[in-house]
């Protein structure tokens, strides 16, 4: 019966010394080591959301870096076509200044051979009558006697004399 | 490191099944004639005591004098326990303040005037004598303020350690007492009690915890011949009235209504609830105080009892047989230290947090 019976004495100072060790243990390790484990927890988690952070910010970064890239793909390449447009625009505009040079100049020349070739003619016209007369005045000198060979030889002489 | 410590379980057990050897041929050798009472023997062995018998020497024992303080008609009486020369039967009168004191099995007595022998008739109840207030500090309570000046070593050296670091990483013991103490908080105080309110709970849950564990330690140490303070339901019905007073007090309204008023269920059947629940208010402090104190005393008593075995049989044959079982014993013991320490605090959160449970 002693044994489940419990003794004053021992209840007293069970009391007094736990509610001491309680106190004590509350104030100078509990509250410390609960403290500096809590701290250094939130220090954990606070740096693996800032280097969550900064992976985002990397990502980020990264994404900024491929857009730029792109763009100065893309203006490089429209400034490529631009050239090329500007180029075959050139070529384009030289081959017309050239064709249309080179028809001023055939058609100058066209003129210029047709001026010659009426001068040419005129001056064939004026030979041909020089010749004319001369020939008609051989003609003449030498077939006056004969009225008929008279005509008969310019008849002759005009019609080889066709103009060409 | 573990090595080591396993080591040093090892060698206390050893240590532990000498020591009970010896103690018990002490008192087979200092009762001559007598037969060797293994009940006796144990009940010494579990119960409190006024002085700290360590071993005997030449047939002397070898013992730690505490003193003893008692509450009389004359006022506060204070003598050292060596005025008993080690007697217990009630033989030897101590004349203090007027008064006079005999010790019989553990007991303190003041006789009365008149008397000179102490008597008790068939009910055990002494005749011409009574008890006064005895705060004696015994073997239990002088064992557990080595417990305390132990625990204040190790747990203010923790603290120290982390102030010192300035990056907060736990060097020395704090290192060894960081892991138990973010598992009282993190396998009992989060879980039972809840992550809002377990904050005001902790202290009281950590003291608890290595409180009940080092005196269980302690318990199983031989050389300190059992101070079995954790076995003594004087120990275990404090703390549990400590938890009690706790859950009583932080019981919020959903709480109390759960009692008095079941929601949810018909009229009968709430007071028909009623004095159960009122009931398992008072059960549930009750349960702790009697699983703890039969937890570490039965262990106690299973171990004396196979070390009894010895002189029970008077050969020394049998004694292979009762060290083999009572180190196997003693290591299932080693573990419930930890379990018993352990569910006491699980359970007190238990009742804490059905005491701040939030209606939902």
């Amino acid at each position: 019966m002693d044994l489940i019976t419990p003794d004053f004495g021992l209840v007293f100072w069970t009391a007094i010394t736990f509610l001491f060790l309680l106190l004590i243990l509350r104030k100078f390790a509990w509250k410390p080591i609960l403290g500096a484990v809590s701290d250094r927890e939130e220090g954990i988690k606070n740096a693996l959301k800032s280097a969550e952070n900064a992976r985002k910010e990397m990502e980020n970064l990264h994404a900024d870096n491929e857009r730029i890239l792109k763009e100065a793909r893309a203006e490089r390449e429209a400034m490529l076509k631009e050239a090329r447009e500007i180029k075959n625009k050139m070529i384009e505009d030289a081959k017309d200044q050239a064709k249309e040079e080179a028809n001023k100049l055939v058609a100058q020349a066209q003129a210029s051979i047709e001026t010659e070739k009426q001068a040419a003619i005129a001056e064939l016209k004026s030979q041909v009558a020089n010749l004319s007369i001369d020939i008609a005045e051989k003609v003449v000198r030498e077939e006056l006697s004969n009225k008929d060979k008279q005509i008969k030889l310019v008849e002759s002489m005009l019609g080889e004399a066709t103009l060409n | 490191m573990r090595l080591n410590t396993f080591k040093n379980v090892l060698f206390s057990v050893l240590f532990l099944a000498i020591s009970f050897a010896g103690y018990a041929f002490e008192n087979s050798d200092s009762k001559e004639g007598e037969e060797f009472n293994p009940k006796e023997m144990i009940l010494h062995h579990v119960k409190d005591a006024h002085e700290f018998h360590l071993w005997d020497w030449k047939g002397r024992p070898v013992s730690l004098s505490l003193p003893i303080i008692l509450w009389t008609d004359n006022g506060l009486t204070t003598f050292s326990s060596s005025k008993f020369h080690h007697d217990d039967n009630g033989k030897v009168i101590v004349e203090e303040n007027g008064n006079k004191f005999v010790k019989f099995h553990e007991k303190i007595y003041q006789l009365e005037d008149n008397a000179s022998v102490i008597e008790f008739d068939e009910e055990h109840h002494p005749i011409n004598a009574h008890k006064p207030l005895n705060f004696s500090i015994t073997r239990n309570v002088f064992m557990m303020w080595v417990s305390v000046v132990v625990l204040l070593l190790i747990f203010l050296t923790a603290a120290r350690s982390y102030k010192k670091s300035s990056d907060g990483v736990p060097t020395g013991i704090a290192g060894f007492v960081e892991p138990l103490i973010v598992f009282v908080r993190d396998e009992i105080g989060k879980p039972m009690i809840g992550e809002h309110k377990y904050k005001r709970y902790m202290p009281y849950l950590l003291t608890i915890f290595f409180f009940i564990w080092i005196n269980n330690i302690f318990g199983l140490i031989p050389i300190l011949n059992g101070a079995n303070l954790s076995g003594n339901i004087a120990f275990t019905c404090t703390l549990a009235v400590f938890t009690f007073i706790i859950t009583t007090l932080s019981g919020n309204s959903n709480y109390w209504k759960h009692i008095f008023w079941m929601p949810g269920v018909p009229v009968p059947m709430k007071i028909f609830l009623m004095p159960i629940e009122i009931i398992g208010m008072f059960v549930k402090p009750i349960s702790l105080m009697i699983r703890l104190f039969a937890n570490i005393t039965a262990g106690h008593v299973i171990i004396l009892a196979l070390m009894s075995l010895i002189f029970v049989f008077k050969t020394v044959a049998i004694a292979p047989v009762s060290v083999a079982f009572s180190l196997f014993i003693t290591v299932i013991e080693i573990i419930v230290t930890a379990i018993q320490a352990y569910i006491f605090t699980i359970l007190s959160a238990l009742y804490f947090g059905m005491a701040t449970e939030d209606h939902h």
